[in-house]
């Protein structure tokens, strides 16, 4: 091998037999990187679907369901509100209002049938993204904002709403949901429809974390009552599915000895359909499961991303096309399950969130600074005791001056 | 700072010769007794007992839910341990050997030390890692180190390590009934050390430091395996006329250093002794500390004898790694000297 070849891997078109793999020949062009696209975006023949996107019914075999006019009609409603606090959340970030925005924008199909698909008694392990979840859980949208806008970690109860904190390491929450899953088995909580089950939230990114891998090896060995819900949104900040897997992701469940299923993340139905029979193997002990929920980000990773540098707009468009919200907007309509007075009234309410959302943002308060030296611990050490001692005492100091330059 | 209220008898009554690494399953075994919710989770912790036994015969009296022999992961045996906590449970953990910690780093940091304070107290994470720490046994790489600098570093964390068997089995109980993550470093070179312990005995608080011997020519502060080999090294100062204090820090976060400035404002000399790597540890903690309260007592400055800033040697180099008794004794006489 010649040392020129070395020089000349760039041109992909001198490339030859003996010489070193062009460093371009990998790289595929536009044209293929549309069609790849395109057609891992089709979801695969074993998608499981009961609402086209042109917002027709149709039913499957194993995971139809049952839902009335009025369970469809809150569905939507669901999708609205999310959406909307969604996007006022993004609005907020770019008013300087929040330091980082995470938005869910087209994933709301996906989590509020999962989220619909839990019960009271059971636990759900959110990644950061679930917002639409958050709200399944009886959560005020305005409970996450503190944490964008740096007043708090959560400010909600994990036990009281059955919902844990946000966790941001990519894939940590899986091992916890699976330890929290073991612990219901272990108390004896599954065997009936009335049993427990965890559900835990996490992207297609994080199935590449060896966390994720673990936690499958732990459910599955200790026949934990999980639900493992993969929102394959397609990208992982700027790296697509291809990056992560050679194989479809709901596959990868076979590996560890449980089921898994790809479901139409766009389709709230079939989401809620999947996400119920999932958890009720759970529930009965049959558990774990994984659930890959197809869908798109239609929006950036965060508010510090741009989406734009990695990804084509022609894909944008097709994925509009299966909007979540829009398909089932349809079918009401189409179905006569809801008219003009209900939507106008679901653009009200939502115009109202919106406000006390705002507001509700504007007026965070910061925290005190004796916060960053509590609940450290649940038994204080005495240095950090010390550490709260000297620091507020600092602060005295500053506080004596600006009473003092008040007066003059 | 108050122990947890323990009941006794909680173990074989009468007083009786154990290793340390029999303090620790007998202080399993009272702490799962004690409370149902208290799980003891690991590799090979089950039916082999532990690769240095300390958990053997558990599973067979308490069965597979309450011993659990996990798959080898390390962040999954944290990661479950912190699902377990928040369902209610208090799982101990065994880390096979100090090296091996690493996987579960993630985890440890990430979410067991920060879970109380980001949930504003809500969850509760009374989480033990039991790690066999340090070197001297001859063993392959990953097998001797000492990490809990590491830990000590991290808010949320508790850090302790025991020196002999009466601290082994109750600290061990004492960490298991804290609420607060503790880990919990176990001298591995010393396991098979004996002492007599006496379970009707009172145990000292968890959190605080304990003169073991007394003196007045200098001060030598250390912990684990390293206790040891200052009181060796005191008993051969006293020939050369040296009257040494040992103080055995038993906590490593929080350190209860009141003791050792007491000590040092005595003798106006301080020797620190520990094995793992100097540079940003705890012993260069207790010299910041140190220097900050004991200024006008300090006859010399603050000289520490550890390890070294190197991975840790093949097993044929660790004899020069580890603080010796000639070691400590040439600091102790650097010390004096001045």
């Amino acid at each position: 091998m010649s040392p020129e070849r070395w020089t000349r891997e760039g041109h992909s078109g001198e490339a030859t037999d003996t010489g070193p793999p062009a460093a371009t020949a990998a790289k595929p062009t536009r044209e293929q990187v549309i069609a790849g696209l395109r057609a891992t975006s089709e979801g695969g023949a074993d998608l499981v679907q009961l609402l086209t996107p042109e917002g027709e019914r149709v039913s499957h075999p194993d995971f139809d369901i049952d839902v009335t006019d009025a369970q469809l009609r809150d569905l939507y409603r669901d999708m609205v509100l999310v959406r909307r606090t969604d996007r006022e959340g993004n609005a907020l970030q770019r008013q300087g209002q929040l330091g980082i925005w995470v938005p869910l924008l087209g994933q709301e199909a996906a989590q509020i049938g999962a989220g619909r698909a839990l019960k009271p008694q059971d636990m759900a392990f959110p990644s950061y993204r679930e917002h639409g979840v958050a709200w399944c859980r009886g959560l005020d949208p305005t409970e996450v904002l503190g944490i964008f806008r740096g007043t708090d970690h959560g400010s909600w109860d994990p036990m009281a709403t059955g919902f844990h904190l946000y966790t941001i390491v990519i894939g940590n929450q899986c091992l916890n949901a699976a330890g929290y899953a073991m612990g219901q088995r272990f108390d004896g909580r599954v065997g009936d429809d009335d049993g427990e089950a965890t559900m835990v939230f996490f992207g297609d990114g994080a199935t590449s974390q060896g966390d994720v891998h673990e936690a499958m090896v732990w459910a599955a060995v200790y026949d934990a009552p999980l639900v493992f819900f993969c929102q394959n949104n397609q990208w992982a900040i700027s790296e697509p599915t291809e990056r992560q897997s050679r194989v479809p992701l709901y596959q990868r469940a076979s590996g560890y000895g449980f089921p898994g299923i790809r479901v139409d993340g766009n389709d709230v139905l079939a989401s809620l359909a999947v996400s119920k029979w999932a958890l009720d193997e759970c529930r009965h002990g049959n558990g774990p499961v994984l659930v890959e929920a197809f869908t798109y980000r239609m929006d950036a990773h965060t508010t510090s991303d741009d989406a734009t540098r990695y990804r084509l707009a022609d894909e944008l468009e097709a994925w509009k096309l299966k909007d979540p919200i829009e398909r089932l907007r349809v079918h009401l309509v189409r179905e006569q399950i809801a008219g003009q007075d209900f939507f106008d009234s679901v653009e009200a309410e939502s115009d109202e969130l919106a406000a006390r959302f705002r507001d509700y943002c504007f007026n965070l308060t910061d925290p005190p600074p004796q916060r960053m030296f509590s609940q450290v611990y649940a038994e204080q050490t005495p240095q950090l005791a010390e550490q709260e001692r000297e620091y507020l005492r600092y602060l005295d100091s500053f506080a004596d001056e600006s009473l003092a330059g008040g007066v003059h | 700072m108050a122990a947890p209220a323990l009941e006794r008898p909680t173990a074989p009554a009468g007083t009786q010769t154990v290793t340390i690494a029999k303090g620790l399953n007998l202080g399993l075994r009272a702490a799962m007794e004690r409370d149902p919710k208290v799980l003891v989770m690991g590799e090979d912790v089950g039916k082999l007992g532990g690769v240095f036994r300390v958990t053997d015969g558990l599973q067979k009296d308490f069965g597979e839910h309450r011993v659990l022999d996990t798959p080898l992961a390390e962040s999954g045996i944290i990661g479950t341990a912190i699902g377990l906590a928040i369902r209610g449970y208090r799982p101990v953990c065994e880390i096979q050997f100090d090296g091996f910690i690493f996987p579960g780093f993630d985890q440890i940091v990430s979410q067991l030390a920060k879970l109380h304070f980001r949930s504003q107290g809500r969850l509760k994470m009374p989480v033990v890692v039991r790690v066999p720490f340090g070197g001297g046994i001859g063993a392959v790489e990953h097998h001797s180190e000492s990490p809990e600098s590491l830990f000590a570093h991290i808010g949320g964390l508790k850090v302790v390590s025991c020196s002999n068997a009466v601290d082994a089995y109750w600290m061990l109980q004492q960490a298991i009934e804290c609420d607060d993550p503790v880990l919990f470093f176990e001298p591995k070179r010393r396991y098979y050390e004996k002492a007599e312990l006496d379970p009707a005995a009172e145990p000292a608080p968890l959190f605080s430091s304990r003169v073991l011997r007394q003196g007045s020519s200098l001060t030598l502060a250390t912990y684990g395996p390293m206790v040891r080999t200052c009181l060796e090294a005191a008993n051969a100062a006293e020939e050369d006329g040296h009257d040494l204090e040992v103080v055995d820090l038993r906590t490593l976060s929080p350190l209860d250093l009141g003791p050792v400035y007491e000590s040092v404002r005595r003798t106006g000399r301080l020797v620190v002794v520990s094995e793992a790597p100097p540079e940003a540890s705890i012993t260069s903690e207790i010299a910041t500390r140190v220097q900050q309260e004991c200024f006008y007592s300090l006859e010399a400055p603050v000289l520490r004898t550890t390890g070294f800033d190197t991975p840790y040697p093949p097993s044929k180099l660790e004899e020069g790694f580890l603080p010796d008794l000639d070691r400590v004794l040439d600091a102790v006489d650097r010390s004096l000297a001045f």
